[in-house]
């Protein structure tokens, strides 16, 4: 870059292409681009009326071509909208308590995201371009109908690239009182224009599944808010919202992991452990949620249209969710292993390993019960031996009702463990600690036991029943439970005796792996997701109003589909990877 | 019995109680679900084993005892003989050919279109409801007899397959496969709306999409044999004899 262009953008700041002004160049490079783009959007849609309606993108076919520029678009904006969520907390707690190690967390948390946003909207541009240059019909027809929300949408997303960059690079001068609060401000913009962002892109996407506000005959517009509000729209903002903060903490406890595990002092793993557990707890609370949101999402479809419903749950997609329960069941056990094994870093934590079994056990028995296909795979002996494809004994384990109750009940056995880990290194002193003990068991208990019956009697009523009524109430008896135990233990623990501290940096490096493997499994299962959704459109563009009539108009097979997402994970990570390295060249400057 | 300490015994112990219980189910589950179900408990006992460093070292010791001790060397040939021999026997059945057909995913509820045509006449799929299921809260009599129309269609046409009883097991069912569809089951028409069961009822077995194949459904056609209001009244018949409600989204 030239001199004179960066001192101009950067308020006559001196020109230093390494260290930290090395962002600032970054970010600028990025302005212009993103600005160059911003105007280059209309023009590009005004010119594809006269093409052919699709191009074919060499060797990998224009399909897989836009499928991994979406999926890893994605995948970074997931991580670059998620991980400010948690940043500007730590911070809070930081002002709030004013502890500077939750200063320095929450600042080496928004260092993972600079970089990211940039690579976001790299990628975003390589999306469009793709879009606009494979599928003109298409594009010509989506931008007709979101013209308006295409035109805001580089607007915000240049002032999301602002605050990201101000966020971070303004931390080390915005420490104290008034300024600090400013800072922490910037911090709440980078969300608002994040969120603002992550809804108007959804507005484009589910319009896709479930088209709204068109002429159903013509798909002209009718009205944009309806296309906008469209039946999929806010389930899946609550849905990706909840999504991406269990994304960037389990991404951001994977880099705390790799960061422990080359960490040579004591006080860099103690800082590293720290993290990792902060970015796991973080995944997996919002994790715990992440099921309900992701079932109200699947009621809306089937309400908005059956054959949607059934090709996602019961037709030949339905495998894909036996993957998605193996997958985020890989994600229960491996964030209640990282527990387990942080058990051995608290003293007085050995009190509470004997519940491991049995908190296993439920985890295990869930899996088994989550993952049981509704159509069994089976040779024509086996079908013969059952009297049909449906086992009497086990095929009532592959409906919703079985699954809803096991979901709750892995969850229910985390926060159990969850609860361990929080008194491994206490004693109650409170006069009635044998009662308020017994008072929690009690509650932990009867939930499952109310979760189990409401389970089972969900087979004896109607559909509308067990969604409306069963589901929610099983929801609300898991969010009971962990609210009214962990009040519970605020009373107990209060002027509790203590067993010991917690030796941060003694961490088994099993748990570390166990780390990057929930990163790396949550990544592979957005990817999974994203095909889930996109694919239940079968061969239309836009559901039942604009068709495919590509050559890639097919629903591709199990195998071919885990193969592209497993590209999709290993780019991204491989970028992640990079932007890790590029941070750590800092890093190693600064000590030098 | 101190050996039954051990972590390695006891996850050698787990997944041969877990197979055995699994084995025991009848009707005997087939082989992909066993897997999987043998996979869980290996995972879980694997997670188990090293959830503390306690443990793990018990899982490991034993093994690497074997591995080590001069004592053992017997042992440990005739181990590590055993474990690729295993491999090779097991590789060698699993080639030999057979003349039983691939083991097979056929989705029983295959999601349906979104529109038929029924006798020329099209039918919105997404949006169509029983003509007759309002009478139910405004004319008995006549929801009563939509009923007695539905049971009568059932037991000339039905019946004969899908049982006196709805269960599937009509005179007929036990030569087909896959077998008639049990209407009791919370599994079937429970799950459905009822415009699936008309889809599914109008266009039987032919009218199934290439995900439900093979060994596609004997079920007719019975379009051209039964009328709208027959196939209705039927649908509505179903629901009352077993009690179980359509799917529904009000």
């Amino acid at each position: 870059m030239d001199k004179a262009v960066f001192k101009a953008l950067n308020g006559g700041a001196s020109y230093n292409p390494s260290g930290r002004n090395s962002g600032l160049i970054s970010l600028a490079s990025v302005l212009l681009a993103a600005w160059a783009l911003m105007w280059a959007f209309p023009a590009l849609a005004a010119n594809i009326g006269a093409g052919p309606e699709y191009r074919e993108f060499p060797l990998i076919g224009s399909r897989v071509a836009v499928w991994v520029a979406a999926e890893v678009h994605l995948m970074f904006a997931a991580f670059v909208l998620g991980v400010p969520m948690f940043a500007v907390i730590v911070e809070l707690v930081a002002m709030l308590t004013g502890e500077k190690k939750y200063d320095a967390l929450a600042r080496e948390f928004s260092k993972l995201v600079t970089l990211s946003t940039s690579i976001t909207a790299i990628w975003g541009g390589i999306l469009l371009f793709l879009l606009v240059t494979l599928y003109p019909k298409f594009w010509n027809y989506l931008s007709g109908i979101f013209a308006p929300t295409m035109w805001i949408y580089p607007v915000l997303f240049l002032l999301e690239l602002v605050f990201v960059y101000l966020y971070y690079y303004s931390w080390d001068r915005m420490t104290e009182g008034r300024s600090k609060w400013v800072h922490f401000g910037l911090g709440i913009m980078v969300n608002v224009v994040g969120t603002i962002l992550l809804f108007l892109a959804n507005t484009w996407a589910t319009f896709m599944m479930t088209p709204g506000g068109i002429n159903p005959d013509t798909g002209e517009l009718v009205s944009l808010f309806e296309a906008i509000y469209n039946f999929a729209w806010m389930p899946i903002n609550i849905h990706r919202l909840i999504a991406n903060v269990t994304f960037g903490g389990a991404v951001a406890a994977g880099y705390a992991a790799f960061k422990f595990m080359y960490s040579k002092t004591p006080e860099d793993k103690a800082h590293y452990d720290w993290m990792g557990y902060v970015g796991m707890m973080i995944a997996m609370w919002s994790f715990l949620v992440l099921p309900f949101a992701g079932y109200y999402l699947m009621r809306e479809i089937y309400a908005y249209d059956q054959t949607m419903g059934i090709t996602m749950m019961g037709g030949f997609l339905s495998w894909v969710w036996i993957i998605q329960a193996l997958v985020i069941s890989v994600l229960f056990l491996g964030l209640n292993y990282y527990m387990w094994c942080g058990l051995e870093r608290i003293e007085g934590g050995e009190r509470y390993q004997p519940y491991i079994k049995y908190l296993l056990t439920v985890l295990v028995l869930g899996v088994m019960v989550w993952a049981t296909p509704h159509s069994l795979i089976a040779t024509p002996e086996e079908v013969s031996a059952m009297g049909g494809a449906h086992h009497e004994v086990f095929g009532s384990l592959g409906v919703m009702s079985a699954k809803m109750t096991a979901v709750n009940l892995m969850i229910l056995a985390s926060a159990i463990g969850f609860m361990f880990y929080r008194r491994a290194n206490k004693i109650a002193t409170h006069p009635s600690a044998k009662m308020l003990n017994l008072v929690q068991g009690g509650i932990f208990g009867g939930a499952a036991l109310i979760i189990l019956y409401l389970g089972i009697d969900g087979y004896f009523v109607s559909p509308i029943v067990r969604v409306e009524k069963y589901s929610i109430w099983q929801v609300l008896l898991v969010l009971f439970a962990i609210l009214s135990t962990t009040g519970l233990d605020v009373i107990l623990f209060r002027n509790c005796r203590t067993t010991g501290g917690i030796n941060w940096g003694r961490m088994a490096p099993r748990s570390q792996y166990a780390l990057l493997l929930v990163a790396v499994a949550f990544t592979w299962l957005m990817g999974l997701m994203g095909y889930v959704r996109s694919i239940s459109r079968q061969h239309w563009h836009v559901n039942k109003v604009l068709e495919d009539t590509s050559v890639d108009a097919f629903s591709p097979a199990l195998g071919y589909v885990s193969t592209v997402v497993t590209a999709c994970t290993i780019i991204f990570l491989g970028l992640v990877m990079l932007i890790f390295w590029i941070n750590s060249l800092t890093e190693k400057k600064k000590a030098a | 019995m101190q050996f039954l300490k051990n972590a390695l015994v006891q996850t050698v112990i787990v997944l041969l109680l877990g197979f055995v219980v699994l084995e025991l189910v009848q009707p005997p589950i087939p082989l992909s679900l066993l897997m999987f179900y043998m996979s869980a408990i290996a995972v879980g006992m694997a997670v188990y084993s090293t959830s503390t460093t306690e443990r793990m070292e018990s899982f490991w010791a034993p093994i690497r005892t074997l591995l080590v001790s001069p004592s053992l060397k017997l042992l440990r040939i005739a181990v590590l003989t055993a474990i690729p021999a295993g491999a090779a026997v097991l590789t060698a059945f699993a080639l030999i050919p057979s003349n039983s057909a691939p083991a097979t995913l056929r989705v029983i509820h295959p999601a349906p279109p979104g529109s038929i045509t029924f006798e020329g006449k099209p039918i919105n799929l997404r949006e169509a409801v029983n003509p007759f299921r309002e009478l139910k809260g405004t004319d008995q009599q006549a929801f009563a007899g939509k009923v007695e129309l539905g049971r009568e269609v059932y037991f000339k046409n039905c019946f004969q397959c899908h049982g006196d009883h709805l269960d599937g097991e009509g005179p007929f069912a036990k030569a087909f496969n896959p077998r008639p569809a049990n209407f009791q089951d919370v599994g079937t028409i429970a799950q459905l709306q009822e415009s699936y069961l008309f889809w599914r009822i109008a266009k039987g077995g032919p009218g199934l999409p290439a995900e439900s194949t093979p060994g596609r459904s004997a079920m007719p056609r019975w379009e051209g044999i039964l009328n709208t209001d027959q196939i209705w009244a039927v649908i509505l018949f179903l629901y009352e004899k077993t009690g179980h409600p359509p799917r529904t989204w009000e």
